[in-house]
């Protein structure tokens, strides 16, 4: 009888291996299961019934048969000017001439000034879906004046129209162009540098005692808290550069932002944030271009620039831009720090430039969160779905540049 | 003095028609193409090679034989200064170049790698097009004549041209393997250098596309020197016209045993250790 010295147990192997794998399948579910939640919570609350109480009709201000939303600006103007005081009147035009304004505004003006809509109880879209006619009775009782109607809180408007007091007319307009603005410059200072520290980490650094440090430094900065790099921020661009980020120094700034707290220190400070970020990334994609592609250019009698530029670069460009994307995603939901160096608490003008007052849209959503009332709940909602959809959009547009680079 | 050059000429076992042979054979090792003088290289603390004297023949093929480890790697990149990436690697001796040390202080890495090429074990080609591979090394050399008529004389010296000339604008990771190492030829020589050195050129590619990198070496040798090391006996019997053998002494440091022309080294090694190893009888 011949003894094997092996016990395979295959069958307990494959067996401990389902195990696991319905583990890892466990892991999956929780964070799709969470990742639902989020989104169900922030849909939930970004459309619904609204109750809602006009001061004057709109149906009554139509023009031969045209509705409201349909008039052209001067109509618009005019059934504004019927309709406010004409120190009201005066006031708006100082703030910036009709001529000025497009239809849009006017057209939020009347909405604000004239029509007044005022939203005097929402409802959630399950409640909405689900308890309709309670709903209606509820409005039948309490609100006798009031229509039901369902809204999107996320729509055309909300995205065009500015910041308001007035939760039935608030837009998100001022806080995307302000994210933009923001992450633009972020960009702008943070790729290059970031890329360029990287590089000379990788390529040109010698493994000294000083370069050590600095790695260490910037591998730990990585994990440093945001709220102190708003706090870095403050000090070195508000207040330190201030004549620099306000725009002072060359003769742009606007009185109200003369203080610093502008879109560029804002910039600024996020670029300082996801510098670390971007730096890392690169590293590792520049690592990553194989030692032989690097020889075949040296052996070929390219300089070390040559080697970088013609080889290096291209090959680690989709692992940078990799990199990039991770970092916007970081930087456009930041708020803590932004909310040190001074985003503004309202801010219904568009920022222009660089030197613009600021606020954005995580900004705004906090801001939102912090109101009692009901309505601000689905603004903060539907500005989070914004978002998330502003997030989206800039990863896809990094992710096709990504692709169009590595296509080879 | 020459024995100091050529330890196998002078050797007590040299056969009995030595005068005619050393007078033809002296003549062509006169020709140097690149030579080295107490050569040692070091990693950091440990010494990969040691006190190497070699010759390198212009326009022959030289072979490096020896077992794994013993350094044919480490000196074939001297040559070209190939070395200067390892931070670890430290090179002493000297190496001359058309009688000039290139590890001269003055003298700039980047040049000599323009005159001594190199192709490595694995294809290495540019992820680029197979026109771009071929034309980049002459266009950063500041090539100033026509590069479309470099590109194809330089395929057809590498023997590619028939097989690419519909696709040169296609990449080039898209050539099978024997034909990446043949570009990776071709991109050597496009820039004209004066020594190609191979590394292993062959290892990874089958017995034909074998064959015919060796053919293409043997057209080759016509106009450049070419260093080559392999672990294939039949091939550096086939190909080289000389050969050097290295080994590896107690503390693994690798010494040069024995150089001379293939045929010799082959048939009538003077040292032991070479016919052991020739034939086999290493473990
Ligand atoms: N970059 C390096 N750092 C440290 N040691 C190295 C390095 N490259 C080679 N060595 C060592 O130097 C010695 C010679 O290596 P080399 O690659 O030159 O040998 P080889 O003869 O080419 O071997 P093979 O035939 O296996 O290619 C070996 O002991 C190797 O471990
Ligand atoms: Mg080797």
């Amino acid at each position: 009888m011949t003894t094997s010295r092996f016990d395979p147990q295959t069958p307990r192997r494959h067996r401990l291996g389902r195990v696991w794998s319905a583990l890892f399948l466990g892991a999956i579910l929780i964070a799709i299961l969470a990742l639902g939640a989020l989104l169900y919570d922030i849909i939930d609350g970004a459309f619904g019934l609204v109750a809602i109480e006009n001061r004057v009709d709109p149906a009554s201000l139509a023009i031969e048969g045209v509705p409201l939303e349909d008039l052209s600006k001067e109509q618009l103007t005019a059934i504004l000017a019927q309709h406010i005081s004409a120190g009201l009147l005066r006031r708006l035009e100082h703030d910036q001439p009709f001529e000025e304004r497009d239809r849009a505004s006017v057209y939020a003006l009347v909405m604000e000034r004239v029509v007044e809509p005022k939203i005097v109880k929402t409802w959630s879209l399950t409640a909405s879906l689900t308890q309709r006619a309670a709903i209606e009775a509820e409005v039948a009782e309490k609100y006798p004046q009031a229509q039901l109607e369902f809204r999107a809180w996320i729509n055309p408007t909300f995205i065009q129209t500015p910041q308001s007091s007035k939760p039935e007319i608030a837009g998100v307009r001022t806080a995307i162009l302000g994210s933009l603005w923001t992450i633009a410059l972020t960009l702008i200072v943070a790729f290059p540098v970031g890329v360029g520290a990287a590089i000379y980490l990788e390529e040109y650094a010698s493994d000294t005692a000083l370069n050590r440090v600095i790695q260490t430094n910037i591998n730990n900065l990585a994990g440093v808290p945001s709220i102190i790099y708003g706090m870095l921020g403050l000090a070195i661009f508000v207040r330190g550069l201030e004549p620099f980020t306000s725009g002072t120094l060359l003769g742009v700034a606007d009185p109200t932002t003369a203080n610093g707290r502008t879109v560029l220190s804002a910039g600024l400070t996020l670029a300082l944030l996801i510098l670390p970020l971007i730096i890392i990334n690169a590293q590792e994609a520049i690592k990553a271009v194989p030692a032989s592609l690097r020889e075949a250019s040296y052996g070929l009698g390219a300089t070390r620039w040559q080697t970088i530029w013609y080889h290096v670069l291209p090959n680690a460009l989709p692992g940078i831009l990799t990199g990039t994307i991770l970092a916007i995603s970081r930087a456009i939901g930041e708020t803590a720090p932004l909310v040190v160096v001074g985003a503004s608490a309202f801010v219904a003008l568009d920022p222009s430039g660089p030197f613009s007052k600021f606020t954005t849209l995580p900004i705004q959503i906090y801001q939102w969160t912090t109101r009692p009332q009901d309505q601000y709940r689905n603004l903060a909602a539907a500005a989070s779905l914004m978002l998330l959809v502003l997030l989206l959009s800039l990863n896809a547009a990094a992710i096709l540049l990504r692709n169009r680079y590595s296509k080879k | 003095m020459l024995s100091l050059l050529n330890p196998v000429r002078t050797h007590p076992q040299v056969p009995a028609p030595v005068a005619a042979l050393t007078s033809t054979a002296e003549m062509e090792m006169d020709d140097c193409a690149i030579e080295t003088r107490a050569l040692s290289v070091s990693y950091g603390d440990f010494r990969a090679v040691h006190d190497i004297q070699l010759r390198v023949q212009r326009q022959k093929i030289t072979a490096f034989i020896g077992p794994s480890g013993c350094g044919k790697s480490t000196v074939l990149r001297v040559f070209n200064r190939m070395n200067d990436l390892i931070p670890t690697a430290r090179v002493e001796g000297e190496v001359l170049l058309g009688g000039q040390n290139i590890y001269a202080p003055e003298v700039d890495a980047v040049e000599v790698r323009r005159r001594v090429g190199m192709v490595f074990q694995k294809p290495n080609p540019f992820p680029k097009s197979i026109y771009e591979n071929v034309a980049w090394g002459a266009r950063i050399n500041g090539y100033q004549g026509n590069m479309d008529e470099l590109v194809e004389r330089t395929l057809r010296h590498a023997a590619l041209w028939d097989e690419v000339k519909d696709k040169l604008q296609q990449s080039a990771l898209a050539l099978s393997g024997g034909q990446q190492q043949r570009l990776c030829i071709a991109r050597a020589i496009a820039i004209e250098p004066e020594i190609v050195l191979m590394d292993e050129p062959a290892s990874a590619l089958d017995p034909i596309a074998t064959l015919r990198i060796e053919e293409l070496m043997r057209a080759l040798a016509q106009e450049y020197t070419i260093i080559v090391v392999t672990h294939n006996m039949q091939q550096a019997a086939r190909v080289s016209d000389y050969t050097a053998f290295f080994m590896v002494d107690d503390q693994r440091s690798g010494y040069l045993v024995e150089q001379g022309p293939t045929r010799e080294i082959f048939t009538n090694p003077k040292d032991r250790r070479t016919e052991d190893y020739i034939t086999g009888r290493f473990g």
